[in-house]
């Protein structure tokens, strides 16, 4: 039985130098580099990449003005959303005291929806929301993705780690499982990338669908048979705040087109 | 009167919100390792092994095949995150491949591995649908095993 017990001290000892050698050298690494050439000549051609029929939708929403309203999103930031900055929509989610704490893109865009245009508000994924959202991230496109990582954001992506970090379903996996160690592996036939979140919300051509972050949280869940979270749960903005700051770096590719 | 109500609301509110157990199902079979190894079959079952070679490159059986590679030539994409199994039986006696099937993480803590006949009890936030039930079960479990021994 102590034979038993060193093996167990081993492995400990063993994943803690992973996981610190890990994060002392790591290097993000896009989805868009798992691709074959095909879906990648296909998401850079905005007329070939169907993502951008969401970010079409997202520009309309941005314009329209409801009979009784005074202004649009269009009002303020310009119809094509010119006086977005770039720079701004990269540092999402934020740490924002008066959007409540840590804020995602999309909270950014609810706020406005309901505040700033006096909308009824809308659950977090309404497909509206995700239209925005997509047609805002998608100004910033080339832009690198650059999360606060020090004040209060700090704790906050400790949160995320240990989530991410976490045993989940039947199937008792972690996301840290697949998308640190065992990267760039084969399962089957598909090849595990970082999960990296910097093409979001992305065109997946396995369902036909843009799919926003949170979606994609629970397709995860689901296949290793886990009750996943609400889209816009505190565990999912936790999730969303570790897997963009791990991306920091990487260049924002909304609509990103993968499989 | 009003703190005793408090208290009355907390219970009962602790009482609904408190993460229940499943049973065990009824007829899982307990399983003991040792030296890291399972040496008695699973209730005393006995294993088919053609029917573990169907499980193992089935998508909804064990599905081996999606981490592993399996020396089943009609196959294509075989993982690669788990080492190939081709002659694992002459690298681990039956016992030492049965606790891998079922429950590597007894062997390596951090594995991605599931464990195929672990004690349900010990997962965490399991849909529904596969609440207090083992990823195989334990006929399926040794119809793998009777399978991966024939691999020398």
């Amino acid at each position: 039985m102590a034979g038993y017990v060193e093996m167990r001290a081993l492995a400990l000892g063993a994943a803690i130098l992973v996981w610190g050698g890990q994060a002392l050298g790591f290097e993000p690494v896009s989805g868009y580099e798992f691709l074959d050439e095909s879906t990648r000549a296909m998401q850079d051609d905005e007329f070939e990449n169907p993502g951008m029929v969401t970010v079409d939708e997202g520009r309309d929403l941005f314009n329209e003005r409801r009979p009784d309203e005074e202004a649009s999103c269009a009002s303020c930031h310009g119809e094509d959303g010119e006086k977005l900055d770039p720079a701004v929509i990269a540092r999402y989610p934020i740490y924002d005291e008066h959007l409540g704490g840590l804020a995602t893109l999309q909270d950014r865009v609810s706020y406005c929806w309901e505040n700033r245009l006096d909308r009824f508000p809308l659950p977090y994924d309404d497909p509206q929301l995700v239209a925005l959202e997509t047609f805002v991230r998608n100004k910033a496109r080339g832009e690198p993705v650059n999360v606060q990582t020090d004040g209060p954001m700090s704790p906050l992506i400790e949160k995320g780690r240990q989530l991410y970090s976490t045993r989940f379903g039947q199937l008792d996996m972690s996301c840290y499982h697949c998308h640190v160690q065992h990267q760039g592996q084969m399962l089957r036939g598909q090849k595990l990338s970082q999960g990296q979140a910097n093409g979001f919300p992305e065109y997946r051509l396995g369902t036909g669908r843009i799919t926003s972050l949170h979606h994609r949280f629970g397709e995860c869940f689901r296949s290793f048979r886990a009750d996943p979270f609400e889209p816009g749960s505190e565990e999912y903005r936790l999730l969303e705040l570790f897997v963009m700051q791990r991306g920091n770096g990487l260049p924002i590719e909304t609509p990103a087109v993968r499989f | 009167m009003r703190t005793l109500l408090t208290l009355l609301v907390l219970i009962s509110v602790t009482a609904t919100t408190a993460q229940e157990l499943p049973p065990l199902p009824s007829d899982y079979c307990h399983w003991k390792a040792d030296h890291l190894a399972i040496d008695e079959a699973l209730c005393g079952l006995k294993g088919n092994p053609a029917r573990g070679r169907a499980l193992a490159i089935d998508p909804h059986g064990g599905n081996c095949i999606a981490c592993h590679h399996l020396p089943v030539p009609e196959e294509s994409f075989h993982g690669t995150i788990g080492p190939p199994l081709d002659k694992v039986a002459s690298r681990y006696t039956e016992g030492q491949l049965r606790l891998r099937v079922v429950d590597e993480q007894q062997v390596n803590p951090f594995t991605i591995m599931p464990g195929f006949y672990r004690d349900p009890r010990l997962a965490n936030r399991v849909a529904d649908a596969y609440w207090g039930k083992t990823f195989l079960t334990a006929q399926q479990v040794e119809d793998i095993v009777a399978w991966l021994v024939t691999l020398k």
